[in-house]
């Protein structure tokens, strides 16, 4: 261990980046299936049942077929704008989600690291700064395709971007103003008030040293902000089948295709994530910090979740899914078990237990989302950012400084 | 050679790079994504100085806000390659070489005859804060600071009113 100490400042975040590029790709395969799963329930199909139990190799088949597919260069394609567009998309997603901390600071065999790559002083400018750069990704692709559909859903996507960004990063002053900081980090601890659990997150405003202010307004502002940030529906006027086929990525197929596709469900964890810092109390448990039983809360809820799966797969269709489903219930079950009796694993889990907990829900609301709405149209998309959202953020952080300096000489 | 002024050498050579592909390349959007490339560089080049605010605020306004109308307008315009014509291609040996000589002379001279040093950068040191930057912005600086942004505006009205007489 001594000879490998100095070296340990360089080989714990390469280790860090390995592990999050793999967390992150499996995520957002499996965000995929969610999505599908999700959408069709809500329209009352089955989704994808046939690869794997419950279609959850589903993901496995698209990755082999993604990788498979011919991939072809399509006529009068600008190559160096064509080839990099996707890279960028890719890069700058999984950039973005380098500097979101995942929980505390832990301690492994002596080790004390933060939950995330880069304890950054800036970490939520250091964010914007990538998010400004993501418009470069679509803006090329639709430019360098050569075909009217990319170039026009690239245009509406650049312009869409510019609108949205502002009231993305208006609506996040109101928090600065409260935690009086940058980082990440901080803005949650800001966020913990021992007594009283969640009141404390910003959606609810009531911070351990009085002078916060209910963020619901921000809140609301920055998901929908955000929502067209990634060009999600209702805001996924770049890619409107019924008008541009599949807009800025009409032209592109095969691996390429791959990466817009994984850029796109990266933002929106890295969003997510981001909303969930902000407004949501990041990784603190939004129980009162002496309510010490709900620590068993993971590990309680594993139990009965794998109960679950194992009575599920018993009686399923297929003699694959009789074999995976229960051996797959019996680990998590024995899992939960294990983390319920083993007290140091379960306390290192509670940060990030809440975290991607909160992360979930706000992920299932972009599908939920998604499955309901119907797409806006351009004119009220654009007239909605700037005639509505623009002012009210404003309003916002006009009201929520107001209020912060009533309560700081009052 | 430290690992400081390693990086130093790999992003300054990056951003000349970068500006001579500006001018070199002969499509507008390429030469703007080599411009995007300078900012950047010069973003890194001020996070090493130990400035992570402007550096930041380099990639949000240079790299992103501004490089992206360019972007966005040439877009919009569906410029083509410049061509050239007999102007242009008298116009560099002509003017273009010379001026650029007399003025990197210049500069070259200004740099050898300076005896001043400059204070080393701060290289791991302690960095600028940007609770100290915005305290210094909004008290010592505070009214060429209001000035600008009232400039700003008065430039965002300005351009309002133009586009809305070409509209009329």
């Amino acid at each position: 261990m001594s000879a490998i100490a100095p070296y340990l400042f360089i080989i714990v975040p390469i280790i860090k980046i390995l592990l999050l590029v793999f967390v992150v790709l499996t995520a957002d395969a499996y965000l995929t299936w969610l999505e599908r799963k999700v959408i069709a329930h809500i329209q009352v199909r089955w989704g994808p049942y046939r690869v794997g139990p419950h279609g959850l190799l589903q993901p496995l088949a698209d990755g082999i077929k993604f990788i498979l597919k011919e991939d072809p260069l399509p006529d009068g394609v600008d190559k160096k704008a064509y080839f990099f567009a996707p890279f960028l998309t890719l890069m700058l997603a999984v950039t973005s989600l380098g500097v979101i901390p995942f929980g505390p600071d832990i301690t492994i065999l002596g080790y004390k690291t933060n939950f995330g790559i880069a304890d950054v002083n800036i970490s939520l400018l250091a964010l914007f700064a990538i998010t400004a750069l993501s418009v470069y990704g679509i803006a090329l692709a639709g430019w360098g395709s050569n075909s009217k559909y990319s170039l026009l859903g690239g245009l509406r996507s650049s312009a869409q971007m510019i609108s949205y960004e502002l009231s993305l990063t208006l609506s996040v002053v109101g928090v600065l103003l409260m935690a009086g900081t940058l980082s990440l980090k901080e803005i949650v601890e800001h966020q913990f008030n021992p007594g009283i659990g969640f009141l404390g997150w910003n959606i609810i405003g009531f911070s351990a040293d009085h002078a916060g202010f209910t963020q619901i307004i921000g809140c609301i502002c920055f998901f929908i902000s955000a929502i067209a940030e990634t060009n999600r529906v209702p805001f996924d006027l770049p890619e409107a089948e019924s008008e541009l086929v599949a807009g800025f990525h009409t032209e592109y197929a095969s691996m390429k295709f791959a990466m817009f596709f994984i850029g796109e469900y990266t933002a929106m964890i890295a969003v997510s994530s981001l909303s969930t810092i902000l407004f949501f109390g990041g990784w603190l448990s939004p129980f009162p910090a002496s309510w010490t039983w709900t620590h068993y809360l993971p590990s309680v809820l594993l139990i009965p979740f794998g109960l679950w799966v194992l009575f599920d797969g018993i009686r399923y269709e297929t003699i694959f899914g009789r074999i995976v489903l229960p051996v797959l219930g019996s680990a998590l079950t024995a899992a939960g078990a294990g983390l319920a009796l083993y007290s140091p694993v379960n306390e290192i889990i509670q940060g990030p237990f809440w975290f991607f907990v909160k992360v979930f829900a706000a992920l299932f609301f972009y599908i939920w989302m998604r499955g309901t709405l119907p797409r806006f149209r351009y004119d009220q998309l654009m007239d909605f950012g700037w005639k509505f959202l623009l002012p009210v953020s404003i309003a916002n952080l006009v009201l929520t400084s107001a209020v912060i300096l009533w309560r700081m000489h009052g | 050679m430290s690992a400081v002024l390693f990086i130093f050498f790999v992003l300054a050579g990056l951003a000349v790079f970068g500006a001579a592909a500006l001018i070199l390349q002969s499509h507008p959007i390429h030469s703007a994504l080599s411009l995007i490339l300078v900012m950047l560089c010069l973003a890194g080049l001020y996070l090493l100085l130990g400035a992570e605010f402007v550096a930041a605020v380099q990639i949000i306004v240079y790299g992103g806000a501004v490089m992206v109308l360019f972007v966005f307008v040439i877009m919009l315009l569906n410029a083509g390659e410049e061509e050239r014509t007999n102007f242009s291609k008298l116009a560099s040996p002509f003017f273009g070489i010379p001026l650029a000589l007399a003025l990197g002379s210049l500069i070259a001279v200004a740099l050898l005859r300076s005896t001043t040093q400059l204070p080393s950068p701060a290289a791991g040191g302690p960095l600028t804060s940007t609770r100290d930057l915005s305290k210094l912005l909004f008290s010592e600086f505070v009214y060429p600071f209001e000035l600008t942004s009232f400039l700003i505006l008065v430039a965002i009205l300005g351009a309002i009113v133009l586009a809305q007489r070409e509209h009329n």
